[in-house]
């Protein structure tokens, strides 16, 4: 028997999603992925997800989520989704040689951290490269290390290594940073935070160890070499579309495309929610927000179909 | 935390991964979200391969020479030892499923 709605994801949309669609007795299928509970098991405090007046951390604020789905009968199956087929109804995904079937989606499977990928890069995770602070930072005490970035979470994550790094170092290709300006003025004004404009990293350096980086000026094409124990990869998101590539209309950059302030794809019965789709707000309280709309919107979508 | 798995310390880390039976070292902490994702898999794991693997868990806060000797730079990162060496290491989250498939040649 196919499932009513079947949700690929656990960040804030998917979770919502999953108590909308529960409390509706639609019984839903969970399938949550490797990085269960999304990208706020990563983070500290969450200090602007509304009802939590003292701040929350990110995996307790998830956990809670959870509960509160499986509290209504959410059934969750701890995979990533490997292939999907929408061409028919009932929709069929992969996980693995698994195969579930579901006369509704609802995708929400967020966004992951941009590699830059050059040389040195994937051979040194976790030997020194890395794309999250809050989880690696505590090993470089009196390290010094690179970020390397210009928006609003290269500023964060500059500022939250200076609690163990000695010195911290961040590499931009621009002579200015896109990031908030109160962000902005926080690093800059950071003793023990350098800044090198105009330049890129063409290469991370190191046998078995980070031990640098290559980095060249974009205005000179000057290339030297800096030396550092870490570097902290922080240039944005890319959606997790990859499984829907060629499925589902997808824009430029790989977000789903939806009709504007919906959820819904160019896929009647599949629905889009959370940063999978939006590359504006990219926040806990709108994945969520979007999480109940696609909910509400495969709930009346099956009323009319079944 | 889960009653199959093992805990284990600084003091004595030698003897814990010296068996032929291979030890399945979680590296973690408290503040670690991804390694959460790791104690319900870490643990059917123990539960489902008792007696062919051990499955120890090295909280790095409380931990830092071991930390040190074996560069940990990443959490949650699993090393595999037998015989007191290092035959296989794992950095980052990961499914059950994926784990086993990798650990397969230990798990005869
Ligand atoms: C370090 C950091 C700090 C942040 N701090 C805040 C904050 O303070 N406040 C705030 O509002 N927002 C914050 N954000 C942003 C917030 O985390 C995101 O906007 C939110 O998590 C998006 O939710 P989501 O449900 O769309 O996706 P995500 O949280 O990205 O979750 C995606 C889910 O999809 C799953 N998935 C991916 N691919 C597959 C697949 N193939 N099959 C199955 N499942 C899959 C993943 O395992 C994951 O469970 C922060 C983000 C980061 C990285």
């Amino acid at each position: 028997m196919a499932e009513k709605v079947l949700i690929i994801g656990s960040g804030p949309a998917g979770l919502t999603a999953a108590i909308y669609a529960a409390r509706a007795e639609l019984e839903p299928l969970m399938i949550e992925g490797v990085e269960r509970g999304g990208q706020l098991m990563i983070t500290t405090d969450v200090e602007n997800y509304p009802g939590f007046s003292d701040g929350i951390m990110g995996p307790e604020l998830m956990e809670q989520m959870r509960k509160q789905a499986e509290r209504f009968g959410t059934r969750i199956v701890s995979s990533d989704v490997t292939a999907v087929d929408f061409s028919e109804q009932p929709f069929k995904v992969s996980v693995g040689s698994d195969e579930y079937t579901a006369d509704s989606i609802i995708i929400s499977t967020g966004a992951s951290a941009r590699w830059l990928g050059i040389e040195g890069e994937a051979r040194l995770r976790g030997y020194g490269v890395s794309a999250c602070a809050t989880c690696d930072g505590f090993f470089f005490k009196e390290k010094e290390l690179i970020v390397v970035g210009g928006g609003d979470t290269a500023m964060e994550e500059a500022l939250f290594l200076t609690k163990f790094a000695s010195k911290v170092t961040i590499i931009h290709r621009r002579d200015e940073f896109r990031a908030s300006p109160i962000m902005v003025k926080r690093a800059v004004n950071h003793p023990n935070i350098d800044i090198i404009w105009d330049s890129v990293v063409e290469e991370v350096l190191g046998d078995t160890l980070v031990t640098g980086a290559l980095i060249r000026n974009v205005k000179t094409d000057e290339v030297t070499t800096f030396n550092a124990d870490g570097i902290f990869i922080a240039i944005g998101h890319v959606p997790n579309t990859k499984v829907f590539d060629g499925v589902l209309d997808l824009d430029d950059t790989g977000y789903i495309v939806t009709e504007p302030g919906t959820p819904v794809t160019s896929i009647t019965g599949v629905f889009a929610a959370g940063d999978v789709t939006d590359k504006i707000y990219r926040q806990a309280v709108t994945a969520a927000g979007m999480g109940c709309q696609a909910a509400l919107d495969a709930a009346r979508f099956l009323d009319e179909t079944t | 935390m889960g009653q199959n798995t093992i805990t284990v310390t600084d003091s004595g880390f030698a003897d814990a991964i010296a068996s032929e039976t291979p030890t399945l070292v979680d590296f973690w902490a408290e503040w670690c979200g991804p390694c959460k994702v790791m104690d319900g898999p870490l643990n059917e794991i123990a539960g489902e391969n008792s007696g062919k693997l051990t499955v120890a868990k090295l909280n790095v806060d409380e931990n830092p020479a071991t930390m040190g000797s074996y560069t940990v730079m990443s959490i949650p990162t699993l090393i595999l030892f037998q015989g007191g060496e290092e035959k296989q290491r794992f950095v980052g989250a990961r499914s059950k499923e994926q784990l086993i498939s990798e650990l397969a040649d230990y798990l005869q």
